[in-house]
């Protein structure tokens, strides 16, 4: 099978592949690039689960082919914390129980993610109409809008904290 | 002389007595499951890669009902990069029908032989270089179809015959269960009662659906003739025999390796289909072969679709609101298959007279086979089907007698004082407190408020309605809902202990090890584990870690399921924890020229009862165990090594009465529910909106708050989508409407309320430490609450709703036909 040569930017750095044209960005993610955070759901673009970030954008990676991200910059949960110095995203989903099974929640991270460094003070209303891009099978919702706006509280008070050492 | 006088209620085994003050159990703890979960590093079944892997994919029936009379598969054979196809056929000749409960079987082979009972079905495999590749042979493939008819109509498939007849060596009917079922006085009660209420329910057919489908991973090892697949199927440790007995090996050359499950709520219940499919093309493709499931796939072919029910039901009342009696007709529409038997109706059996003191109960059950997915376990499992079926006619009672409907429930419920409580089926209620978990839910939700506040909306024109549920939630379930129901002279089993067990050891430096027999599979097994050894051992959660064991090492494991793993894996946690410190405290006694009798286990430290200071490290204590019991006294107690096995059987299960006069006790470990909706309705659009809900549970003892309330919200969404949005829709040929998450409707955000949670706990007697399942509970009232809050919006029409789901269509004809009346 023919293939194209691509080149992008993996969670900050390099990469070059070559792929065949209809390879979805979903499988190129997950098996070429040994990035299995990325769940795929449903593969028709409603779910969600499958969520990266193509140039800061979060797009469903099942609806894109690998082609399309060539010379952008691709994001995956893999770029957050490590399990032993998690993200103030993924702690506050830790402490507020806003993930059972866990196959949602790196999609659900992602938007989380995007969000944020949008609008560091969302409301809840705001940060209930993103995570109705997503769906959750096990949660209800209820604690995954209580993780964001505890994350977002979170990473003002660093963010000041910061300012306030930098002054 | 009552059908219960043969009735008796063993005595409790409970070691762990409830008490207050415990360390870890009640705590909210953070789980420990979490970190990797977050990180992507999961490890789920399409995580899985192995050397050599390829791919497989299945092609689909594309009809309801056919005969197949020729397969060409050349084109897809000549393909670049297909390694092997396989025609169900073929595969009969190496693989036998899947297993199932239904007695006589309903044959189900993996994949259709001779004739197609579905869309869906899977017809011809396929193994390729890459999935993509293995579907592009799927489109090469011809297949010549002889039409049958179809059946889809429920109440069509009692009378179909000749063509229609989807098992025909089964006799000229799709109606493959009949039978009676009396519980107590039936007759007379009816004969007594001063008020019959009827209903006819229809409870539609909705599924699971974990935003992770079903997949395995098998290589088969010529050289050995063993299997090693990877699954998440949820029951792995107890069911490879049966797996092994459809690709006709021995259970020992198939080794099944668990992975996390992204959810399953029933749906990997056991996985069994998958795993002797991906086992059987591995080993005619001669390399490792990965199977998943699509959504599409899922959709129409994971076995995993939920009850489809007609009831008519009738109550029997006094005059004064008494309950006497229940009893109903119901048809339940399995699909093509039959691989639970009818084990759905034998767990509603558990309580079917709900939290009311109901003396008798009877039905005639009869299972269908139509030309759909088959059935398969969905949250509740049934239960939940019951609760609403006792709840609506609850409520049509009070409607009936003009009654209320909060005060006709509580002069029905149990009371605190009568548990153990037994019901006409033979099933026990442990404990409870009803009347504490209304109470709560009313506070919690301002009940009162709400009824002042809903006058005042019907005044403004706004249809405000108030639904209340008080639902039982079994809890801890032993299998003999699966074949109680059978013909009785062929059962097919007899009385399962259920068991589950762990491994514990403790290493030279103190640290923890458990290994578990039943996977993850969104819940907490590894945190519940770790709650209670850390209780056990006063040690700190971080000195304990939990794996899980493939089948080929697990011992007794019947895993998640019916509520049940919390109150099992504590009973055989305890019991391993027990073994464990009685031979520490030896090494300790020696070690501090102590009595065993005067050691207790505090800190993290074995001490001297009542003298601080003396006392040892469990790592000191672990040390000496492991390595150096030659300074030890030369018996048996002093064997090195601190590691144990424990298997807890099923705490209360007795035989059913040989002629099924009743059940005995099955499923006893009861929880229970209140939970009140408040919704508003747009008469014009047939929109319903949440203003309020309150769901309050009491699940015993609770080991973990803040993951229990996490079940009761989870478990609430997925009652909100089968009351209000999910359904599968089959038209007149049987062909699928909806299966895509675009069609089929899953709530998001917006569809769900704020839920108030509330926490009652009613420690069980039987269950160490008191505990009670709490896994299923949500979707066991969420869908009562819900309809009756619909129907109480819509009083000034005079509706009456007796089905799920309410979808926005009907809620406007209720308003029309209302309105014209």
């Amino acid at each position: 099978m023919n293939t194209l040569d691509i080149k992008l930017t993996v969670n900050g750095k390099p990469k070059k592949a070559s792929v065949p044209a209809r390879l979805l960005l979903s499988d190129f993610v997950r098996q070429d690039l040994s990035l299995p955070g990325t769940h795929v759901g449903c593969e028709h673009g409603v779910c969600g689960a499958c969520t990266i970030l193509v140039n800061g954008e979060p797009v469903r990676s099942c609806l894109m082919f690998a082609v399309q991200v060539d010379g952008c910059e691709i994001t995956t949960v893999e770029s957050l914390g490590k399990a032993s110095s998690l993200h103030p995203i993924q702690q506050a989903f830790w402490e507020e129980h806003g993930l059972q099974c866990g196959f949602c929640t790196p999609g659900m991270l992602m938007i989380a993610q995007d969000l944020l460094k949008r609008n560091p003070s969302p409301t809840e209303e705001e940060v209930k109409e993103v995570v109705s891009d997503n769906l959750c099978r096990c949660t209800g919702y209820q604690n995954i809008v209580n993780s964001i706006m505890k994350a977002a509280a979170t990473m003002r008070d660093a963010s000041s904290k910061k300012k306030g050492a930098a002054a | 002389m009552s059908h219960l006088d043969n009735h008796k209620i063993p005595a409790s085994r409970q070691r762990e007595v409830p008490r207050k003050g415990l360390n870890w159990i009640g705590k909210s703890m953070k789980r420990v499951e979490d970190p990797r979960l977050l990180t992507g590093k999961g490890r789920y079944i399409d995580d899985i890669v192995l050397p050599n892997m390829a791919h497989a994919a299945f092609l689909r029936s594309p009809h309801a009902h056919a005969k197949i009379k020729s397969i060409n598969t050349k084109k897809a054979e000549a393909l670049e990069g297909v390694v092997c196809v396989v025609t169900g056929a073929h595969a009969a000749t190496v693989m036998g029908p899947t297993a199932t409960f239904s007695s006589p079987p309903v044959v189900h082979y993996a994949m259709a032989v001779d004739r197609v009972r579905h869309v869906g079905e899977a017809v011809v495999g396929v193994v390729a270089e890459s999935r993509y590749i293995a579907e592009d042979a799927i489109d090469l493939i011809e297949v010549e179809y002889e039409l049958l008819p179809v059946t889809v109509d429920i109440e069509e498939a009692v009378t179909a015959s000749g063509d229609a007849v989807i098992h025909p060596e089964r006799g000229n009917t799709n109606c493959v269960y009949d039978k009676d079922f009396k519980f107590g006085p039936v007759d007379e009660d009816f004969a007594r009662a001063d008020v019959i209420v009827k209903r006819r329910i229809r409870w539609g057919r909705s599924g699971p659906q974990p935003l992770e489908t079903c997949g395995a991973v098998a290589d088969f090892d010529e050289g050995t003739g063993k299997f090693n697949v990877y699954a998440n199927s949820n029951f792995y440790a107890a069911i490879g025999f049966v797996v092994a007995g459809t690709l006709k090996v021995p259970p020992t050359h198939l080794n099944v390796i668990p992975t996390i499950a992204g959810g399953s709520f029933g749906s990997k219940l056991f996985n069994h289909k998958n795993l002797a499919l991906t086992c059987m093309m591995a080993r005619e493709a001669g390399r490792p072969v990965k199977y998943m499931e699509d959504r599409l796939d899922n959709i129409l072919n994971a076995d995993a679709h939920g009850s489809d029910r007609l009831y008519d039901a009738e109550l029997a009342l006094k005059k004064d609101g008494t309950m006497l009696s229940l009893r109903f007709n119901v048809i339940d529409d399995y699909g093509a298959y039959l691989q639970y038997g009818v084990g759905t109706h034998g767990n509603g059996l558990a309580q079917m007279t709900g939290p009311y003191k109901i003396g008798s109960f009877g039905m005639n059950l009869k299972a269908v086979v139509t030309n759909k997915c088959q059935q398969g376990a969905y949250r509740g499992f049934g239960s939940e089907v019951g609760n609403f079926v006792i709840e609506r006619i609850v409520d049509a009672a009070a409607d009936q007698m003009g009654m209320d409907p909060v005060e006709l429930r509580r002069k029905n419920l149990v009371q605190p004082n009568e548990f153990p409580y037994v019901i006409p089926t033979g099933n026990i209620y442990d404990s409870g407190n009803y009347q504490a978990v209304l109470a709560k839910a009313q506070d919690l939700i301002g009940y009162d408020k709400w009824k002042v506040k809903q006058e005042e909306a019907r005044k403004a024109g706004k249809y405000v309605g108030i639904g209340v549920a008080t639902c039982q939630e079994r809890s801890v379930y032993s299998p003999t809902e699966w074949w109680s129901l059978n013909d009785i002279k062929t059962p097919g089993f007899t009385l399962t202990a259920a068991p589950e067990g762990v491994s514990v050891r403790v290493d030279a430096t103190g640290k923890i090890f458990a290994q578990l027999n039943a996977p993850f599979w969104g819940n907490s097994p590894e945190t519940v584990v770790t709650q209670v050894l850390a209780e056990q051992f006063t040690v700190d959660p971080s000195d304990i870690t939990i794996g899980y064991a493939d089948s080929a090492s697990a011992f007794n494991g019947f895993g998640p399921g019916g509520s049940r793993f919390s109150v099992m894996i504590t009973g055989a946690v305890v019991s391993a924890s027990m073994k464990l410190k009685t031979k520490m405290k030896k090494f300790a006694a020696h070690m501090l020229e102590a009595s065993t009798d005067d050691l207790e286990f505090r800190a993290g430290k074995i001490g001297v009862k009542g003298a601080q200071g003396l006392e040892k490290s469990i790592a000191e204590v672990a040390l000496q165990a492991n390595f150096f019991r030659l300074s030890f006294p030369d018996t048996e107690d002093f064997d090195s090594g601190l590691e144990t096995t424990a298997v807890y059987d099923h705490p209360l299960s007795t035989a059913p009465e040989p002629d099924r006069k009743h059940l005995g006790i099955f499923y006893p470990i009861m929880g229970h529910m209140c939970h009140i909706a408040v919704v508003e309705v747009d008469t014009a659009t047939g929109q319903v909106e949440f203003l309020d809900y309150a769901a309050v549970h009491d699940a015993g003892t609770m080991i973990n708050p803040i993951t229990l309330g996490g079940h009761i919200l989870g478990g609430t969404a997925m009652g909100i989508g089968t009351a209000m949005y999910e359904k599968f829709h089959y038209d007149k040929q049987g062909q699928p409407l909806n299966a895509t998450f675009a069609d089929y409707h899953i709530p998001g955000i917006y569809e769900m309320p704020k839920v108030r949670i509330g926490h009652v706990e009613t420690p069980s007697p039987y269950t160490e430490y008191g505990i009670k399942g709490g896994g299923e509970g949500g979707r066991m009232g969420t869908p009562s609450a819900v309809v009756r809050a619909i129907e109480d919006a819509l009083k000034p029409f005079n509706a009456k709703i007796d089905c799920v789901p309410v979808l926005p269509a009907m809620i406007r004809d209720l308003v029309r036909k209302g309105a014209a009346a």
